[in-house]
């Protein structure tokens, strides 16, 4: 294991968010807190309770997960899509490193900030409205796991991605819609019959669930069926990155 | 006596997915401690074959090895041998001089060690930019980050590729003294140029490739002597229009608006021809003004070499 390699990126990686830290910390948690104030605050204060917590209290996971989902993934795809771009990739390449530890570095630092912004939205959010924790530890192997799988995911489309366009399709026109109708700031159980159904086929219906689960032991799935979709994609991912980065797809001829 | 090889490559060849074969059967060695120059005009296959070896590029067929490792099974200790200074200058613009060198230093497994990268700053001149963003360094200073770059780990083997793409004169000459004196430390240098002066100027030996196939390998001293001619200016008093009848048989040419003669000849050769040349002029009545003899440079054995390969 070249564990100074995995250090060197991880690092160069984390000084990146750092010297980018208005648009990497800030940016994320302004926009989350404005969710906070208007639908939580403001308009929340104005809806009676679902599933037994206050409105502002019940989209609290929806949008952690909404800025987690998008953060990792946006990370992660610039974190290896800008050397790629700028041609500095080649020391990677050139390097006596593994395709794993390579995933290791970048991966690790992409899912350290979404954790560390994750953090932070939480913290925030409790200024606003009333947090509870019902479950901590799975909230925090929910929140890990949710940072590592997406990060990933950010990884394989920024390998894959050959311009800016393409890096930003994934998040924008994929991810978001589908956290939005995902149950982030609804249950969906307030859907009629035939949407709730088409809802069970967005898989961040199932880790939005989760997530909330854990914060206030209400779902509208099993946990486990939340909790092994997310492992499922995780593996998913972890094959597809594999074999991009073994195969040198995009970036090895 | 013979040379140990730090780099061993056998029947090495590469297709790209186009079908473009961009190096057929390559063999090469690279002796320790000598400067290379790999020759080529554009597209000739020196950055296939250097990046092959760096591992930026898949091989098709052959092998490579480092210091005696495999460059594909044995790919972590081959490449922490090497070190690489790439033609572009490709570098992340917002980081400052002395934690993009750092950076590399990681990359290649070597713990922290600032006080090699003060000194590798220091050689390079780049010690008083530690702190600037690359975005502000000029182009020679940034290829002088990318040699410090590469330079960071401490490798055995240097490649450069291209180093003088872009350079001015000035910082050409500062950049071989850079690569001169880095051999003088004990590392191989392997650099792939379409300048010949470069090579003239620096390599110990020079290897010729065109259309992806080492056409010639060999000392840079002995391919200008045995493959160089000498020429013969002879400067004449009074300008001439045409040759006299007894020099037309003569291989000589009017040159300088009649004002000069040129007479090429093998020097190695038993006869050149010079005693007969000489009076053969003497005999036709021109008046010598000046004579002076110039040996062919690399740059004529080059093209020579290129275009009878292409033909």
């Amino acid at each position: 294991m070249n564990y100074y390699a995995v250090r060197a990126i991880y690092l160069h990686e984390m000084h990146r968010m750092w010297r980018t830290i208005f648009q990497s910390i800030m940016s994320p948690v302004i926009s989350t807190s404005l969710y906070f104030i208007v639908f939580g605050s403001v308009i929340g204060a104005m809806i009676p309770q679902v599933d037994g917590v206050s409105y502002g209290s019940f989209i609290v996971p929806g949008l952690l997960m909404l800025t987690l989902l998008t953060q990792s993934v946006s990370n992660s795809a610039f974190g290896i899509f800008f050397p790629k771009y700028s041609g500095s990739i080649y020391e990677v390449l050139a390097a006596p490193i593994s395709s794993f530890e390579i995933i290791v570095g970048f991966v690790g630092a992409s899912a350290t900030k979404s954790l560390i912004v994750g953090v932070i939205i939480l913290v925030t959010a409790s200024f606003f409205v009333e947090l509870s924790i019902q479950y901590p530890l799975l909230m925090i192997f929910l929140l890990v796991l949710t940072c590592l799988t997406f990060s990933l995911f950010g990884f394989l489309i920024g390998l894959l991605s050959n311009n800016f366009e393409q890096l930003q399709v994934v998040p924008l026109i994929i991810i978001t819609p589908l956290v939005f109708l995902g149950g982030s700031l609804y249950t969906i159980e307030m859907l009629p019959d035939f949407w709730q159904k088409v809802s069970y086929f967005n898989p961040v219906v199932y880790l939005i669930n989760g997530m909330r689960y854990s914060f206030y032991g209400v779902s509208d799935i099993n946990i486990w069926i939340s909790v092994i979709s997310l492992v499922s994609f995780l593996v998913i991912c972890i094959f597809g990155v594999a074999i991009v980065i073994t195969k040198g797809y995009n970036i090895k001829s | 006596m013979k040379m140990r090889s730090v780099v061993s490559i056998n029947n090495l060849s590469k297709v790209y997915k186009n079908d473009f074969r961009a190096l057929k059967n390559v063999d090469l060695d690279i002796h320790k401690d000598e400067i290379f120059a790999l020759l080529g005009p554009n597209g000739a296959g020196k950055t296939t074959l250097i990046s092959i070896i760096c591992g930026l590029v898949n091989l098709s067929e052959g092998n490579v090895h480092v210091e005696g490792y495999d460059i594909i099974k044995n790919y972590r200790e081959a490449r922490s041998k090497i070190g690489l200074v790439p033609q572009e200058l490709s570098l992340e613009t917002f980081e400052n001089v002395f934690n993009n060198v750092s950076y590399t230093r990681g990359l290649y497994g070597k713990a922290p060690n600032p006080k090699h990268i003060e000194k590798t700053l220091k050689e390079l001149s780049l010690w008083d930019k530690k702190d600037s963003k690359i975005n502000d360094l000029s182009g020679g200073m940034k290829r002088r980050v990318l040699i410090a770059k590469a330079l960071s780990h401490e490798p055995s083997i240097l490649f450069l590729d291209e180093p003088s793409a872009g350079v001015d004169v000035e910082l050409r000459k500062e950049m071989w003294q850079v690569i001169e004196n880095l051999r003088d430390t004990g590392v191989t240098i392997i650099l792939t140029t379409h300048y010949i002066e470069e090579a003239e100027a620096i390599a110990d030996r020079v290897g010729v490739i065109n259309n992806g196939e080492m056409i010639v390998v060999d000392e840079k001293e002995s391919l200008i002597n045995s493959m160089g001619k000498k020429t013969l200016t002879i400067e004449l008093h009074d300008p001439i229009t045409e040759l006299p009848t007894n020099l037309s048989n003569l291989d000589l040419k009017i040159i300088n608006n009649g004002k000069s003669l040129n007479y090429s000849y093998d020097r190695k050769s038993k006869h050149t021809g010079i005693t007969s040349l000489l009076q053969s002029i003497r005999e036709a009545g021109l008046k010598l003004k000046d004579l002076k003899t110039e040996q062919s440079s690399l740059e004529n054995i080059f093209v020579e070499l290129v275009s009878k390969d292409n033909s």
